[in-house]
């Protein structure tokens, strides 16, 4: 293999960042993402919902057997955290929408619809706490 | 045109309108569904009276299917994007779309006859 000539030298002087602590994902990109996860956990999370309306619609017996299930913290923390995940992704769905429709293209505005997009999911996580608890 | 012959709709703009009409169904599918757990008592009555009203369940089959072709085009587009070996990609889709079937099947069951 030819290691001289100047492809090689320009390879070598190429500026190179490995220090992870410098780099960070736009806030677009970190909203990209999450609604990705999001959906992928909801896909998972629908089978224990259904699992639950299965069990409650069953007879008023299954129907206190989850009422009672539901009181376990890690079960609620479950459930919330799968609410959670849905608003998000339903969130972030919407700002999709809108952006469909030719807002918030921008990368200003698109910056500002992400970081409002994780304040009203903050919020309705804060509800979703109320509902389940 | 690219047609992608493994996602749900017949092309990317087929695909696109699809995850868009099956997504506003599902949303508010979930604002009729919370919204009726956060406003009322849940007691079995109000519960079970809720799932067997014929519009509840009408609405809950159509986000059924809603879900089976939101899942399907979404797990295809995460998949094609981080699965690149083609066999356990196709694998993997074919195993999730079995489980987005399921849950169609398992919710007509669980509201069928209510």
């Amino acid at each position: 293999m030819d290691t001289s000539g100047p492809r090689t030298v320009k390879k070598q002087q190429r500026p190179v960042n490995l220090d992870l602590q410098t780099i960070s994902f736009p806030i677009t990109a970190i909203a990209s993402i999450l609604h990705r996860v999001s959906g992928v956990i909801t896909f998972f999370a629908i089978a224990i919902l259904l699992a639950l309306l299965s069990q409650s619609l069953d007879s008023e017996q299954g129907f206190n057997n989850v009422m009672e299930t539901l009181d376990h913290f890690l079960i609620k923390f479950v459930i919330w955290a799968s609410l959670v995940a849905l608003m998000y992704h339903l969130v972030g769905g919407v700002r999709h929408l809108i952006m469909d429709l030719g807002y918030w293209e921008e990368l200003d505005t698109s910056a500002q619809s992400a970081k409002v997009s994780f304040i009203i999911t903050g919020a309705l996580a804060l509800i979703m706490g109320v509902i389940v608890w | 045109m690219v047609n992608n012959v493994s996602t749900f709709g017949r092309s990317g703009v087929h695909d696109y309108l699809l995850v868009r009409a099956s997504a506003i169904i599902l949303a508010l599918y979930t604002f009729y569904v919370l919204g009726f757990i956060a406003f009322n008592e849940i007691t079995y009555l109000s519960w079970s009276g809720f799932y067997s009203y014929l519009p509840t369940q009408i609405f809950s089959l159509l986000a059924l299917l809603a879900l089976l072709v939101h899942a399907w085009i979404g797990l295809w587009q995460v998949l094609t994007d981080y699965v690149k070996p083609t066999g356990l990609r196709l694998g993997l889709q074919y195993l999730l779309n079995i489980v987005a079937f399921v849950y169609v099947a398992a919710g007509i069951l669980i509201i069928w006859g209510l």
